[in-house]
């Protein structure tokens, strides 16, 4: 039986093909089958019809960095339950980093990985393959065999990789293989025992500080890593100006480089931790204004290429604790879209560049084939109304934790409906 | 006849050279009887590093030529007791051999010790510099089945970066006409490898079905560390040799290894055992090439002589 289906009327934008007008997108067989002008597509009986007036079409959204906890980690979060809250938070692909238990650093685990998403998830899921066995940054993972099984992007996300020399040899042994390494940039020995930004106000609350220093070191070091071996690298999370002055000359220059910013950097700042709730206490820590300000400028330009949730979850006993003592994270599915919507909304991100940001660009990072609505591509779509408001609650997450500081908070814009390969995964509210 | 009183690298000598050696190399193997070069002398063995199958090449390639030999290792010598490179070659020249073999595991020792004394000096393998013996034997090996190097397609598969074999086999293929590429993980290529004057990929299809002769290279586990392989598991996976990928060969090509084979890793059994391996002619090969370098070094007139005329 073939499914067709018709989204009718809804805002299509789609920064791949450079397209953004009004009409109607026919997906059939679990693919799109055409994008036209409004009344173009002839309407069968039987035909549904999914009316998306005042809404936007999109492509649908990829995350490319996401901790979905499983295997080893199941009290935090699980595949499935990861998965419902991005088709929940409009994603229909994301990435998941290796810091799971066993590490995911080798063919068999990256395999575990994929079989347990096919069973359980709700969107597509792509492994990110780790660096170093164990991520203990001694010797490389089996980089190959588990690209082999699906991973998509090589990291050992949560820790820094700190010897230059297996960095080195982990950007070049990854151009056998095409895919990039995806870098936590900092400088663990000059972090220390920060637990936020080092200013001021780290000072005033009487917190250790993590200077901005420990990024722009990793940053720099990786970034001259990348002119040697000429190979793929993407900055995780960048969050300091001076990081990204050495962005863009890298960029500049022609290097392979390519960077992404969480939410959370982009409209949050180290101020919020006053109160030390611990649900504001991330790696690399929320940093000054100033700082947030030039991120937002560095994605408008499209020097930071992707918006990237960094979706961290933590349990109530990881992070009820001592602000030094708490795990870093927070849990950003859901939050991405409305958060960066507002960014849209306030003239400091162009549409197109916002959308690009979390399609088109992440789909690239991966080499995937997902993030736009061209013609017989998959029937990924993510359904937005940009102006309904609403209030994110514990009743709305899907996540299996609770770490989010944006509980209570009023947004403005929501994602409607998640559709990936042509099948309704998310509707108004309800996780299919 | 050999320009220099040495034989330290094949980047040094010339295509001329190269033929007087193997041509010597070729009618030693076809003489009835061996005319004894080194009749009455000696040749001092230095190794520096572990060696058994060069070392005894050496060994067997003097004895073939009535000569005596001196082994010297570096465990069981003063190198120990902090001698220098320079004062140990000068004690052994002090013992008046003919030519001294070095092996050792720093890359240019042999040029300090041959500038040293003022006796022939051949290089055995230094560090990742050369390896020129080994080159010529498989040379020789290579025209032994192929009828001869040039143009012919060779592929050289593995640790590029950290191989002597791989540097003297590029010189001296590419001096005698020859396409070399070369296929290894990206952390085993030198630095910008078209600079070499060879091809290279990462993919060992990309080469595998164009190649007349494939040299596979041992993956030095002594020198290799876990941060530019991540398990011998992985490097068998793409860029061994295994039954399926011996498939892709084209027909008539040979696979030659320097040895000693880490079976299952560059070489599945079935192809290092199989109708295309060389790699025991090369071994054998090697006391011919060797015997014919010591006699060109030893006794450069008396060997030019038989090998012209004799």
């Amino acid at each position: 039986m073939i499914e067709r289906f018709i989204i009718r009327g809804g805002k299509i934008i789609d920064p791949a093909q450079d397209i953004d007008f009004t009409g109607d997108v026919l997906v059939e067989d679990g693919k799109i089958k055409a994008l036209e002008k409004p009344g173009k597509i002839p309407v069968s009986r039987g035909l549904k019809i999914i009316d998306a007036k005042k809404f936007w079409v999109l492509p649908g959204l990829i995350d490319v960095h996401v901790h979905l906890r499983e295997p080893g980690f199941e009290y935090k979060e699980t595949i499935e339950t990861g998965t419902k809250a991005a088709v929940a938070g409009g994603f229909t692909s994301i990435a998941c980093m290796a810091n799971t238990l066993p590490v995911n650093d080798s063919p068999s685990i990256t395999a575990y990985i994929r079989e347990k998403a096919r069973q359980s998830a709700s969107c597509r899921v792509f492994p990110v393959g780790a660096l170093s066995k164990g991520l203990k940054g001694e010797e490389l993972a089996e980089i190959g065999g588990m690209i082999g099984e699906g991973a998509k992007a090589i990291s050992d996300d949560g820790i820094p990789v700190m010897n230059s020399y297996l960095m080195r040899k982990g950007l070049d042994y990854a151009k056998a293989f095409g895919v990039a390494i995806i870098d936590h940039a900092e400088d663990s020995s000059l972090v220390g025992q920060g637990v936020m930004n080092e200013s001021i106000f780290s000072t005033e609350l009487g917190l250790r500080g993590n200077p901005q220093a420990s990024e722009e070191i990793m940053v720099a070091r990786d970034i001259a890593l990348c002119r040697l071996t000429k190979s793929r690298l993407h900055i995780a999370h960048i969050s300091t100006a001076v990081a990204l002055e050495h962005l863009k000359r890298a960029k500049d220059e022609g290097l392979l480089v390519t960077a992404e910013v969480s939410p959370h950097h982009l409209t949050l700042t180290e101020e919020e931790i006053r109160n030390y709730d611990t649900n504001f206490k991330v790696a690399p820590p929320l940093r000054s204004k100033k700082d947030v300000l030039t991120l937002r400028k560095a994605l408008a330009h499209g020097y930071i290429d992707i918006i990237a949730s960094d979706h961290a979850p933590h349990s109530v006993n990881e992070k009820a604790l001592e602000f030094d003592q708490a795990a870093n994270g927070i849990i950003g599915l859901q939050t991405t879209v409305p958060l960066t919507l507002g960014l849209v909304r306030e003239k400091i991100l162009p549409l197109k560049r916002w959308i690009e940001s979390l399609t088109i660009a992440p789909a690239k990072l991966l080499g995937i084939e997902y993030g736009t609505l061209k013609k017989g591509s998959q029937a990924d779509i993510t359904i937005i109304d940009p102006n309904e408001q609403w209030t994110f609650s514990e009743a709305l997450n899907r996540s299996k934790s609770k770490n989010s500081p944006f509980f209570g908070r009023t947004f403005r814009g929501k994602v409607k409906m998640t559709i990936m390969g042509g099948r309704i995964v998310f509707e108004d509210g309800i996780v299919n | 006849m050999l320009m220099k009183n040495n034989l330290l690298a094949i980047e040094d000598i010339n295509k001329e050279e190269v033929r007087y050696l193997l041509k010597g190399a070729k009618k030693l193997a076809q003489a009835k009887s061996v005319p004894l070069f080194l009749n009455g002398k000696t040749v001092a063995n230095l190794f520096f590093e572990n060696s058994t199958r060069t070392r005894s090449s050496f060994e067997i390639a003097t004895r073939k030529l009535g000569g005596s030999v001196l082994n010297f290792t570096a465990t069981t010598s003063s190198v120990q007791k902090g001698e220098s490179l320079i004062d140990t070659a000068r004690n052994i020249e002090a013992m008046q051999p003919s030519c001294i073999v070095v092996r050792h595991a720093s890359a240019g020792s042999p040029k300090v010790l041959a500038d040293a004394v003022n006796i022939p000096v051949v290089n055995a393998g230094d560090g990742f510099h050369e390896h020129p013996t080994q080159a010529l034997l498989d040379v020789f090996t290579i025209e032994e089945k192929l009828g001869s190097v040039l143009k012919k397609k060779i592929l050289i598969i593995g640790d590029i970066a950290h191989s002597r074999v791989a540097r003297s086999d590029i010189h001296l293929l590419k001096k005698l006409g020859a396409q070399v590429s070369v296929c290894g993980p990206p952390t085993l290529l030198p630095p910008e490898p078209e600079s070499l004057g060879v091809s290279y990929s990462y993919r060992l299809e990309d080469f595998l079905n164009m190649a007349d002769v494939i040299v596979a290279l041992r993956i030095q586990l002594e020198r290799q560390n876990k941060m530019q392989i991540p398990t011998l598991n992985e490097y068998a996976k793409f860029w061994g040799i295994n039954a399926e990928r011996a498939k892709l060969i084209k027909k008539g090509a040979i696979i030659l290894h320097p040895g000693p084979i880490n079976r299952g890793v560059e070489l599945q059994s079935e192809v290092a055992d199989g109708p295309l391996s060389v790699i025991l002619d090369q071994v054998a090969n090697g006391v011919l090439v060797r015997m014919s370098a010591l006699a060109a070094l030893c006794m450069p007139k008396e060997y030019e002589e038989w090998v012209k005329y004799g």
